[in-house]
């Protein structure tokens, strides 16, 4: 076992450091969660530290004043005077949260109800599938905005609302999955020799879907986070003084013309992050799904 | 099946998802939160909650209320704003034909540019042009909307002064909402037709007809293009759907932009139920009759498809 299974994977890191847009994308988002995770560590300023005597500063390299912190605003100041880059720091918690709790939490529903549904087939299949067509065919932003709206605005109702949409995809992709697997011989031979479905389901198919299922996670997680700014943006996700990087955006856009920095930065870095998860997305799609078209 | 019994069909189907939905809104709405809590400042007195609950109807029981809300929908009567104190349909059709239109621009533009760059990549696989439509493609997806929105204004609006920063009336008013709704359906656009069209290019009949001599225009043009418009017009119907349905909001705010996006994060502010059933309601028709609209024109393109 342990011979088999090292070359591989000492092969699939070597791959991995070949790939130049993957390794850059890896490298960056591992930046990315460490400066967020570890904000505290990276910025000697609180998230809302207000320094009034330098609101609007432009990203300078010479020390701050005032506040007792020598740390420059190396990304400028808002309206409150409070540095940008401890904001996207903190901010970005909030970002990924939002993202990572979305998606987990739908990729496991959505993968569950899609093993069902391509293993049982029959009725199972056709409920879970009518339900993923209706719900394709229905405005679930507007759904997700109307318990916003209900519950009021803020981090955990935001997740709630996001949640709404985010089973879906995967239960197509599982399900799809799943119809391969299930016709192969080892599934077949698994219920010869008298394998329980349990057994099957866990020890046979789950295995086999993992690697899509992974893909299809990043991908979602780059959109939820994308999805997140955009209701934060409208002012929908975590409020003042908290913030996120689609709030501050909204909050900073009235400073437009007189400090762009303000919506400039966190613009990069969501792209920059959702850029990140996409490229890794692709890169492990491509890397175990035989049938991608490899180019 | 005809292709009569077929619209027929999907025309059923539609009516019972916009009734599940409508079914839907209504138990979010009326059990989820209470009117009369929203509306009413929070020192009211019982007096005053009663009369109210018994303004609205809620003092009626649950399937009695759903009752009339149906019954009211399908007359077409979907109740008055809360916030503008006016017919909810008066106010929708204020606001959702321009919207309906700004988005099919946004279509239209996206459309223009992302099926050329997708045929461009896909002919020579790997090439520089390739990555770059990628890398290009790729990036319309990743930066959010209303950022893209931002940074237009910031340039053509504020610096050069070319086109006006917000509001509406002219043509130009349109130019920047459009652009900054267009990138993201640009980008998914270029990255199927990309996609579909290296299948398409390495298909048998791609072999036989250029063994033939038929030249590389009629080949793409003539032959892939039309093998290539069902997922395409998949994507270009969906992604219309998804824009109309709220995710178009974020950059008409940006622009001022009194558009349906626009209504729906001010009605979901004023916390304005009635307004926003009726817009769910609308929105789950007009997704449904563009869902059956990119359905019959598979059918133009593709002869196996037959209703």
């Amino acid at each position: 076992m342990e011979t088999t299974k090292k070359p591989k994977k000492t092969s699939l890191l070597r791959r991995f450091r070949h790939n130049k847009p993957a390794l850059i994308a890896g490298i960056a988002l591992l930046i990315i969660f460490t400066m967020v995770i570890l904000a505290p560590v990276f910025t000697d300023y609180g998230p809302a530290k207000s320094d009034l005597a330098n609101r609007l500063t432009a990203p300078t390299m010479a020390p701050g004043e005032a506040v007792g912190v020598t740390q420059p605003h190396i990304l400028g100041t808002d309206q409150l005077g409070r540095d940008i880059y401890t904001r996207l720091l903190y901010g970005g918690r909030v970002s990924l949260n939002v993202g990572f709790t979305v998606a987990t939490i739908g990729g496991i529903i959505g993968v569950i109800l899609g093993m069902l549904a391509g293993y049982f087939g029959g009725w199972t299949d056709m409920i879970i599938m009518r339900m993923v067509d209706v719900w394709a065919s229905s405005p679930t932003l507007l759904i997700a905005l109307t318990f916003v709206m209900i519950l009021g605005p803020g981090q955990k109702n935001l997740i709630l609302a996001l949640l709404i949409n985010s089973w879906t995809l995967f239960c197509r992709m599982a399900r799809s999955q799943v119809l391969v697997i299930r016709s192969s011989a080892m599934v077949e031979s698994g219920h010869a020799i008298g394998a329980s479905t349990n057994r099957i389901l866990y020890k046979h198919i789950m295995p086999n879907i993992i690697s899509p299922m992974v893909t299809t996670y990043i991908l979602e997680l780059a959109h939820f986070i994308n999805a997140e700014a955009n209701l934060s943006f409208l002012g929908f996700g975590v409020q003042p003084p908290d913030t996120s990087w689609g709030l501050m955006i909204g909050e900073g856009r009235k400073y437009l013309t007189q400090a762009p920095w303000i919506v400039i930065f966190p613009g990069l870095l969501i792209a920059t992050t959702v850029l990140c998860l996409n490229l890794m997305g692709n890169w492990i799609r491509d890397e175990f799904d035989p049938l991608a078209v490899k180019l | 099946m005809g292709m009569g019994k077929y619209i027929a069909q999907r025309l059923l189907f539609t009516l019972f998802v916009v009734l599940g939905i409508s079914i839907l809104i209504f138990f979010i709405t009326h059990i989820v939160g209470n009117p009369v809590d929203i509306m009413l400042p929070l020192q009211a007195t019982d007096v005053e909650r009663e009369a109210l609950t018994k303004a609205l109807g809620l003092d009626k029981p649950m399937m009695e209320q759903l009752w009339i809300f149906l019954r009211d929908f399908s007359r077409g009567d979907f109740g008055i704003s809360w916030w503008q104190n006016r017919p909810c349909m008066e106010v929708i059709m204020d606001r959702l034909p321009i919207s309906m239109w700004l988005i099919l621009l946004a279509s239209m533009i996206s459309v223009v540019c992302a099926i050329p760059l997708g045929i461009l990549a896909a002919y020579r696989p790997g090439s520089i042009l390739d990555r770059v439509v990628t890398i290009f493609s790729t990036a319309g997806i990743c930066f959010p909307p209303f950022w893209i929105g931002l940074m237009l204004m910031l340039i053509f609006a504020v610096k050069l002064g070319w086109l006006p920063t917000s509001g509406m009336g002219t043509w130009k008013h349109l130019v920047l909402p459009a652009v900054s709704i267009s990138f993201r359906p640009m980008g998914h656009l270029a990255q199927i037709v990309r996609f579909e069209m290296i299948q398409q290019l390495n298909a048998l009949y791609a072999v036989t007809a250029r063994a033939k001599g038929v030249t590389e225009m009629t080949l793409l043009f003539k032959h892939a293009l039309k093998n290539i418009m069902t997922a395409s017009l998949t994507m270009i119907g969906n992604d219309y759907c998804k824009q109309l349905g709220g995710l178009s909001a974020a950059v008409e705010v940006v622009f001022g932009f009194a558009g349906f996006g626009h209504l729906i994060s001010e009605t979901i502010e004023n916390m304005d139920f009635p307004l926003l059933q009726a817009e769910v309601f609308f929105v789950a028709i007009i997704v449904c009759l563009i869902n059956l609209l990119t359905d019959i024109l598979y059918a133009a393109f593709d002869p196996r498809i037959r209703y």
